[in-house]
């Protein structure tokens, strides 16, 4: 287990590093310059343009600046907003909170509603509620975020104000809850598609018949035998998941005014500010190593028959 | 990591589920099995045990009569609409209510902030998602099969290599990542839009693939084909691709959707398709600004493009059905 987890680790590094490098690449290599958008539409400073440049380093090969800013990472250093001024750790940091608050949220709506209906549905395979379920979920993943956020949004929150329109306050829960069903509306469907899936395959299970057989209340066979077989799948999802909806946070937040990652990434890329998107990005790549090793590991608790060594 | 169990008995008649590994969410297990047998007379295929099971289908039959109005639409939108999508009547139109009984004019569905028809607009757009959606997948079909298909065939420093590279792209935040190739361009059209979603998305595609020939490939017909000195590309094309590609084409298909999805959110962000071509996600981006006045703008293209979604996802989850031995 030890040495699994070791070598996972070890083999994160050159992954990280791939990562970041193509979008760094992405980001510096191609067109757009962010000291020249400093000007706006006014003439710049040819003999100032170049001094800062050459300040920021951005007269280098590429790759020097790759190397420079990577090193700088490994020591905390994100670097420093080329219009503001301001560290990029610093802008992360301000806006990461409300993100968290909200990527934590939608997690748990994503597994409690997701898997109480997939449950539900397996359970019922082929009934009313089952059918139900199964286009309650195919409309949620058809119809996109946006969509769905601007309709929530009019209908619950303007017109027949059941709740805020927007987050005033993304330390209240309350307020951040709207939000949260619609970044979580796409992930809950697929998880309670995947969940049905897995129960629909497993209840017929030799297992199952032998709770039953000696005597299990149904109650304690689903619910632990049943539903620890069938949430490896699920568990996978949710790993791949969870980047994915700090990333999809862009969407949400732009529509609910809430003052987060989403935001600050939009304005950086707008502004070409290379640092505070490679950062960013950084961040939710490790997020997404991180969770993955992660999800590798529960499936060992999920399933005693695999063993790491 | 152990890898998944990839050979699976799909003759079973009692179900023994197998989770000896991790299970990707979107590899169909055992869907390369293919039960021809020996039998004589015509054997059935996979494929037309498969086509077989899809007519007789619903949901296939709709979501297939659905797309293929689509393609009509995003090919000829002149016979949908008389009106240009792109001429506005200000002093007119602005914002007028939908004409909801005048059938296909171009007042049905009303006009925007800009006097033009809100369902021209809608038929116009469906061309940018259509050829985005489609050529993404394509590429990302091609693409991805060729390195999974490398990667498992091969094995050894070229599996991991490749699958190493795999990671880092899969590492990439999607939608994050689109958006910063795309923000360096100054002009997008649907080529550029292909290509951005074309560069990250075809990571799935790949490993599914990849574990698809790992299991194919110790099959007795590959190795009688070996022996009968078949050459390395003959045994990949001839045997190894017609029974490892089903699960691959059931992940394209519904990937597909996302793809349009994807547009769609890039063209709302302001980062997708940009002003002069029409798009269903740019429209329902400038629409939004309106919503508390005129809902109709934003409502019918979101329908539209909602319809679209969901007739792929059906598609695909009906290929799927078919092409899964296991849920015969």
């Amino acid at each position: 287990m030890g040495r699994y987890v070791v070598r996972r680790l070890l083999q994160m590094i050159p992954v990280f590093i791939g990562s970041t490098f193509i979008i760094f690449m992405m980001m510096y290599a191609l067109p757009g310059d962010p000291v020249r958008a400093l000007w706006g539409e006014r003439a710049p400073d040819e003999a100032q343009m170049a001094a800062m440049r050459e300040s920021l380093g951005l007269d280098d090969p590429i790759l020097v600046q790759y190397w420079n800013y990577l090193t700088g990472l490994l020591q905390g250093d994100f670097g420093t907003q080329i219009a503001s001024r301001r560290e990029v750790i610093e802008v992360i940091s301000d806006a990461l909170p409300a993100t968290l608050r909200l990527t934590a949220l939608a997690f748990l709506i994503t597994v409690v509603v997701g898997v109480g209906m997939g449950l539900v549905a397996g359970l019922r395979a082929g009934r009313f509620s089952d059918r139900g379920i199964l286009f309650v979920t195919l409309l949620l993943i058809s119809v996109p975020v946006f969509v769905l956020g601007q309709i929530f949004q009019t209908y619950l929150g303007v017109r027949w104000g059941w709740v805020t329109p927007t987050v005033q306050d993304s330390e209240n829960w309350g307020q951040l809850f709207l939000p949260a069903i619609v970044l979580a509306s796409l992930s809950f469907a697929y998880v309670a598609r995947l969940t049905r899936t897995s129960i629909v395959e497993n209840r017929r299970a030799d297992y199952m018949r032998t709770a039953k057989a000696k005597g299990l209340t149904q109650r304690r066979a689903v619910g632990v035998h049943l539903l620890r077989n069938s949430m490896i799948p699920v568990v996978t999802f949710l790993g791949v998941d969870l980047g994915n909806l700090m990333a999809g946070a862009i969407v949400t937040e732009g529509i609910f005014n809430i003052h987060g990652i989403g935001g600050a990434v939009y304005r950086a890329l707008n502004s070409r500010e290379g640092s505070t998107v490679v950062g960013i990005v950084s961040f939710i790549i490790l997020v997404y190593l991180v969770v993955t090793l992660l999800v590798d590991l529960l499936y060992a608790v999920l399933d005693p028959r695999i063993r790491y060594a | 990591m152990p890898e998944p169990k990839e050979v699976k008995a799909a003759t079973n008649d009692v179900a023994i589920p197998d989770q000896a590994g991790p299970v990707p969410v979107a590899v169909v297990e055992g869907a390369t099995v293919v039960e021809a047998g020996p039998a004589p007379g015509k054997p059935r295929s996979l494929w037309t045990d498969a086509w077989h099971d899809l007519r007789r289908k619903p949901s296939f039959v709709i979501s297939a009569l659905i797309i293929l109005v689509l393609l009509v639409m995003a090919a000829f939108p002149g016979l949908f609409t008389s009106a240009s999508p792109r001429a506005g009547d200000l002093s007119n139109f602005y914002l007028q209510e939908p004409q909801l009984t005048h059938f296909f004019s171009p007042e049905w569905l009303g006009y925007n902030q800009q006097g033009q028809s809100v369902y021209a607009r809608m038929i116009y757009g469906t061309r940018a998602s259509i050829i985005i959606g489609i050529s993404v997948t394509a590429i990302v079909f091609v693409f991805g099969s060729l390195v999974g298909m490398l990667a498992g065939y091969f094995g050894g420093v070229l599996d991991t290599l490749l699958s190493r590279l795999t990671d880092i792209f899969m590492g990439i935040p999607f939608l994050l990542g689109t958006m910063v190739i795309l923000v360096s361009f100054d002009t997008r059209t649907e080529w550029t839009v292909t290509f951005a979603l074309a560069f990250l998305g075809w990571t799935t595609i790949a490993r599914v693939m990849r574990g698809s020939v790992i299991s194919v490939k110790q099959s007795d017909y590959v190795a009688a084909a070996r022996s009968l000195g078949a050459g390395t590309w003959r045994i990949l094309l001839r045997h190894i691709l017609p029974n490892a590609i089903a699960p691959v084409i059931v992940v394209a298909t519904i990937a597909l959707g996302g793809y349009i999805t994807s547009e769609a959110v890039l063209s709302y962000l302001g980062i997708g398709l940009s002003e002069p071509a029409i798009s269903w996600g740019g429209d329902i981006n400038r629409a939004q600004d309106q919503i508390r006045v005129a809902e109709h703008i934003l409502l019918y293209p979101s329908i539209l493009l909602s319809i679209t979604i969901l007739s792929f996802l059906m598609l695909g989850d009906a290929v799927r059905d078919a092409l899964d031995p296991k849920l015969r």
